[in-house]
């Protein structure tokens, strides 16, 4: 199977032509065949991460085609550690996502088209290494999540999809452009392989308007996906998306989209503009602590529980922007600190991986007592422990996941984060244990006022979380839990291909151009 | 013999096996015979065995200098490694051995304690959680398993404070517990990143050599070292993080004995205790005054509580400060010898106080009066007649925390007096001290007598409820006599019969290593000190435990002295002690109502003002500029200049006005402007 990357994208089309072949009426059969489609694509990309050399930190499975040869525009996929537990996260979460959707009942033919659909364009990211691929690819996947909030989303879905889109297409466009510049200026070549060699130097000392070509790319490249991150200024579309979107788009939506944009500013910003992590680290540091704390000040402010989840997501993800920031620690300037860097990146990664994990959960988690009660205001309910016992305890170890418990998967990344990022961003990382504490107080509040007190009348009846709901669950539960008292198995996967990078910056980046 | 190996196999047999009974009974608890607390019972009494196997070995090795260390490779990333293992010397076995045994008598307590609870199966999978979080505790050779363990022990007394969580006060006590922690827990973790900055590894023995080594020191040194006190201060709710403990009294009353009396919160004191090398001289004075003023602080509170088991949580509060205060003045083996008696002497009176309260709740209940508080003792009073058990093991335990002779407290507290003294003849600037240290011993004397007056002596203050007080059952009333016969000091002192010298295996095979940081008084300097002190810091003991219960007996008892004219004639003193001095009221009033408040703006400012106004904003300008040139296009262009040429422009201008409807057309057009950017620029 040298193809094997291919079909992981393509399979998911597939399916997509077989649904429309299906007639509309028969949605069991259309669920199903989702299902099983997602179900091949997740045997498949378990058996790439088997055959995956982990100690080789370069691209694997590289496949190259032809494509618009006129342009330099070449079909080219590969995946090294970076991808690999994103690929692994998406195939997944695009799995048990058709479980978390099997109750939709409207339009299910378009629902489940359109949500393969965005499995191909999130894979087809992660696995190109040609830009126009790779910007293709991004675009296909905004398209369903557009048409997936817009159509089966909450009362104010219209206004979420409209906001989400414009805001990722500001962001797309930053980035067409960011491409096309290096396009014209490395050699006209699309191949990220090249560029990653070429860009770090050809770029330097070039000038446009009396800036740094380095930085006014990076920076471009930056907002782009700070979006999707995102990043403080750029999240206000996240808790309206995730608040409007049906449970298991606000799945995917937390648990893999926000993952591409972190991916493209390792994958693209640190290999080809090595030189813009030295001048950017410190904001990157900056904004990743208002991330934490700006985040978890608002989620400790939300009565909607589903609010809630979604700034939690942006607090977690600024935990990855600090540790991504601690790779300038590996340079001759800080003092060859690889330990820091080490530290910072990897725990950056697996952030990102134990991030997919957890907002999964409580995504999930939300979308089971929404269904149910049909509200999400967490004091509209009280001591509904005793009423749903077995939900309350799946909330409690997510809600504990979320608020970084050791023996939690979260708890090793967060705490690798800090220990990596601390040497260079002393203030910084000390201001940012106070997320330590605020995570807990709003993931705990909001406990309290759920699931604590005397029980509600009104909720007696509530039935509780059903076998369907529970086999989404399970999954991912188990996998923080094995990765919170065991991390190797992830680190291990990632430590070479993060170690290839941390070169690569420290190597190339640096050189005073943009200093 | 038992060596090498097979130690590490015993410890991980004591570790995983309460962890085991965790999981089936979270699983399967309820659907098991007695909803499974044998299975917890089981796994807890092999640890017991497994633990004191560990102590008979010591006993028979007779070596102060033995340890052991086994550890595997949790995370490798080339550079940055972390290793987690176990760190077995004798103060670990002491400890498993404490823990273990109070542990178990907690199992075997709630057996009847617990009967019927609606969460029964429940209730025992925590304490298996409990008592697996606290062993990692007590087990971990370096600072990463040390937090994380530090952590789950915080959860699992978050479980169980809030076991009955339908009262809003458990709930609430609960989330109180872990968030107070986790304020010290920033402060722990600040500090392992400081020494890990500085010395690359999380290995305590690593740590100590890089210390001596001089690879930190100074002022960052006595940082990190008060940042990982802060954890201390947390977890044994020393002053100001004090608040937490007495609420957690909301939890059943065996839990309280094991977590928040005897194992749990003494953690921190274990933390100091094993980190102690690594603490500066500055380090250890900010120590020693916030264990010497929580001491005498917290006693002053629990003279005028009346809620019998707030007045043991205070107390536990001041003794746990004693221990920290002889940590902070550098004689922190006598600070884990009363670590070690008082878990004994304090666990029988939280148990002591279960049995009266359970008393009182199946006496309440037979008269079907649900408004009495079972646990106030202005309520209570004569049970000594009812009660003979747990009336004689009661005022065992208290004589032991009051430091009579003749029991363990009086050894244990002398020693630390005695350090106390030592220290403050070495540096008579710090005399006071030895003044929080007698004072608190004084106060102590006083209020765990009144604690015995008012609920087993006098007359009983309610007749009806007094006739159907109960002694309780053997499972409660054995845990109750075991922990009071370890009251005795012979236990702590053999194989010598001197009830005057802490002199015996303890003292023989707990031996205080040297301080790693360069200037520190030599452990042996130290001893000389504390020795030379011994006799007047004994002699002043005795005065002012006599003088504290002489007062209580003359003012409960005999009923000479009024309490109520004493306490009209203090003032607003007594008002501040029944209040708390009003840090709960001051803590939410400038503490958590500004932070609500603060996030409720930072909220409001994000999504109504930010997004709604600023970043709407651009589609409002995008929409009306889109009409603008739609108008000029049309009606200018179009209609007037190129009339009937301009059908195309026409319909730009129309999809330009909609570009906030995100049609792919308009998103198309985007591209398209990109590129064209793109291509001025490079010909520019």
């Amino acid at each position: 199977m040298n193809h094997l990357l291919s079909w992981i994208i393509w399979l998911p089309i597939i399916g997509m032509v077989a649904i429309a072949l299906i007639p509309r009426d028969k949605t069991e059969l259309i669920k199903q065949v989702a299902a099983a489609v997602s179900g091949i694509q997740l045997a498949v990309v378990l058996y790439l991460w088997r055959t995956f050399d982990a100690a080789n930190g370069t691209f694997q499975f590289l496949e190259r085609a032809e494509w618009i040869p006129s342009f330099n525009i070449t079909y080219i996929l590969g995946v090294d550690g970076l991808s690999l537990p994103m690929v692994i996260l998406m195939a997944l979460i695009g799995f048990l996502g058709v479980f978390v959707s099997w109750n939709i009942n409207r339009a299910v033919k378009g629902y489940f088209s359109l949500f393969l659909l965005l499995n191909t364009g999130v894979m087809g990211v992660f696995l190109a290494l040609d830009f126009f691929l790779f910007y293709i690819f991004w675009e296909v996947m905004l398209l369903p999540m557009y048409f997936l909030i817009g159509m089966w989303g909450g009362p104010q879905r219209e206004y979420a999809a409209i906001k989400f889109f414009l805001y990722t297409l500001f962001g797309s466009v930053l980035i067409l452009i960011a491409i096309l510049a290096l396009y014209f200026t490395c050699g006209k070549t699309f191949d990220m392989l090249v560029l990653m060699e070429t860009a770090p130097t050809a770029l330097n000392g070039m000038l446009w308007w009396g800036m740094s070509a380095i930085k006014v790319i990076w920076v471009l490249l930056f907002i782009g996906f700070a979006i999707k991150v995102p990043v403080f200024p750029f999240h206000t579309w996240l808790p309206l998306a995730h608040v409007e979107a049906p449970t298991a788009i606000s799945v995917i939506l937390a648990g893999i989209l926000l993952k591409l944009g972190i991916y493209g500013i390792l994958r693209i910003n640190y290999t080809m503009l090595p030189d813009g992590v030295f001048w950017f680290a410190g904001a990157l540091a900056v904004l990743g602590l208002i991330n934490v704390i700006w985040g978890a000040m608002c989620a400790l402010a939300q009565t909607d529980l589903k609010k809630l989840v979604a700034y939690s997501s942006v607090n977690h993800m600024g935990y990855a922007l600090l540790g991504m920031a601690a790779v300038i620690a590996a340079s001759g300037m800080h003092g060859d600190n690889l330990i820091s860097a080490q530290a910072g990146i990897n725990g950056a990664v697996f952030q990102m991986f134990n991030h997919g994990t957890i907002s999964a959960m409580l995504f999930i988690l939300v979308g089971v007592i929404y269904d149910r009660a049909h509200h999400r205001d967490i004091d509209g309910f009280g001591g509904l422990a005793s009423q749903m016992p077995i939900y309350t305890g799946f909330v409690a170890v997510a809600f504990f996941a979320g608020l970084g418990l050791p023996m939690f998967s979260g708890f090793v990344s967060e705490a690798m984060i800090l220990i990596g990022a601390f040497p260079v961003f002393k203030a910084i990382v000390v201001i940012s244990t106070l997320g330590i504490l605020l995570n807990a107080a709003y993931f705990l509040w909001a406990f309290q006022r759920i699931f604590f007190g005397p029980a509600n009348e009104k909720y007696n009846d509530l039935p509780e979380i059903n076998n369907r709901e529970l086999f989404t669950l399970i999954p991912l539960a188990v996998i923080t839990v094995i990765l919170g008292v065991y991390p190797r198995p992830f680190l291990d996967l990632v430590a070479a291909t993060m170690n290839v990078l941390i070169d690569q910056v420290v190597s190339l980046g640096g050189l005073a151009s943009v200093m | 013999m038992i060596t090498g190996n097979i130690i590490t196999d015993f410890c991980l047999l004591i570790l995983f096996l309460p962890l085991l009974a965790f999981s089936i009974n979270i699983f399967f608890g309820k659907r098991l015979p007695r909803q499974g607390d044998w299975v917890s019972v089981g796994a807890v009494l092999i640890t017991l065995i497994l633990s004191l196997s560990l102590l008979m070995n010591m006993f028979m090795n007779w070596d102060a200098n033995f340890s052991h260390e086994a550890q595997f490779s949790w995370i490798d990333l080339g550079a940055f490694k972390i290793e987690l293992g176990f760190w077995v010397d004798n103060i670990t076995i002491v400890m498993l051995a404490v823990v273990a045994l109070i542990s178990s008598m907690t199992h075997i307590f709630s057996l009847e304690y617990m009967k019927g609870d609606i969460r029964y199966s429940r209730y025992y999978a925590y304490l298996g959680l409990f008592t697996f979080s606290m062993n990692g505790i007590v087990l971990a050779n370096n600072l990463i398993s040390l937090y994380i363990f530090w952590e789950l022990v915080g959860v699992s007394s978050y479980l169980l404070i809030a076991h009955w969580y339908e009262k809003h006060s458990a709930a609430a006590a609960g989330k109180k517990a872990f968030l107070t922690n986790r304020v010290g827990d920033i402060g722990f973790f600040i500090g392992i990143m400081i020494m890990f900055t500085a010395i690359e590894s999380f290995n305590f023995q690593d740590v100590f050599a890089g210390v001596s080594q001089g690879l930190i020191g100074g002022s960052l040194l006595t940082l990190a070292g008060v940042g990982l006190f802060m954890g201390a201060v947390g977890k044994s709710s020393q002053f100001p993080l004090h608040i937490w403990l007495p609420d957690a009294m909301e939890g059943p009353t065996p839990v309280s004995a094991l977590m928040h009396a005897a194992t749990m919160v003494a953690a921190g004191v274990y933390l100091t205790v094993r980190l102690f090398p690594l603490f500066t001289p500055e380090a250890l004075t900010i120590i020693a005054y916030v264990g010497g003023f929580t001491a005498l602080f917290a006693a002053t509170i629990a003279i005028t509580q009346n809620d019998i088991k707030k007045v043991l949580a205070y107390s536990t509060v001041s003794q746990l400060g004693y221990m920290i205060l002889a940590v902070g003045v550098g004689n922190y083996v006598a600070a884990l010898f009363h670590l070690l008696t008082h878990a004994m002497f304090k666990a029988c009176l939280f148990y002591g106080s279960g049995s009266v309260i359970h008393a009182m709740h199946h006496s309440l209940h037979e008269l079907h009066d649900h408004d009495t508080d079972p646990q106030d003792m202005r309520n209570m009073g004569g049970f000594q007649s009812k009660m003979p058990i747990t009336h004689w093991t009661m005022v065992i335990s208290t004589l032991a925390i009051s430091g009579v002779p003749l029991f363990s407290g009086f050894l244990s507290k002398d020693a630390i007096l005695a350090g106390t003294l030592a220290f403050a003849e070495h540096y008579p600037q710090h005399f006071l001290l030895p003044v929080f240290g007698f004072g608190a011993a004084a106060i102590t004397a006083f209020y765990m007598f009144r604690l015995i007056f008012m609920t087993f002596h006098g007359e009983a203050k309610m007749p009806k409820v007094f006739t159907g007080i109960h002694e309780s059952p053997k499972v409660m009333t054995f845990p109750l006599v075991l922990l009071a016969t370890l009251s005795f000091f012979l236990f702590y002192t053999l194989p010598f019969f001197n009830p005057f010298s802490d002199h015996g295996w303890f003292t023989e095979l707990v031996k205080a290593s040297d301080s790693v940081v360069p200037g520190s008084l030599s452990a042996a300097e130290i001893y000389e000190g504390v020795h030379h002190a011994h006799y007047p810091a004994m002699a002043l003991s005795l005065l002012v435990a006599s003088l504290g219960i002489g007062l209580s007996y003359l003012m409960y008892l005999k009923k000479k002295l009024s309490a109520e004219d004493w306490a009209g004639k203090m003032g607003f003193l007594y008002k501040w002690s029944l209040n708390k001095y009003y840090f709960d009221e001051n803590y939410n009033r400038f503490l958590y109502q500004p932070l609500l408040k603060l996030s409720r703006a930072v909220a409001y400012l994000d999504w109504d003002l930010y997004d709604k106004y600023f970043i709407n904003g651009f589609g409002r300008v995008t929409k009306l500029l889109s009409t603008i040139t739609g108008r000029i296009d049309y009606d200018g262009l179009d209609q007037i200049l190129v009339d009937g040429v301009g059908r195309s422009a026409e319909g730009l201008g129309r999809k330009l006005k909609h570009v906030q409807t995100g049609r792919l057309q308009n998103y198309m057009l985007f591209a398209l402007v990109g590129v064209i950017i793109i291509l001025v620029f490079q010909t520019i």
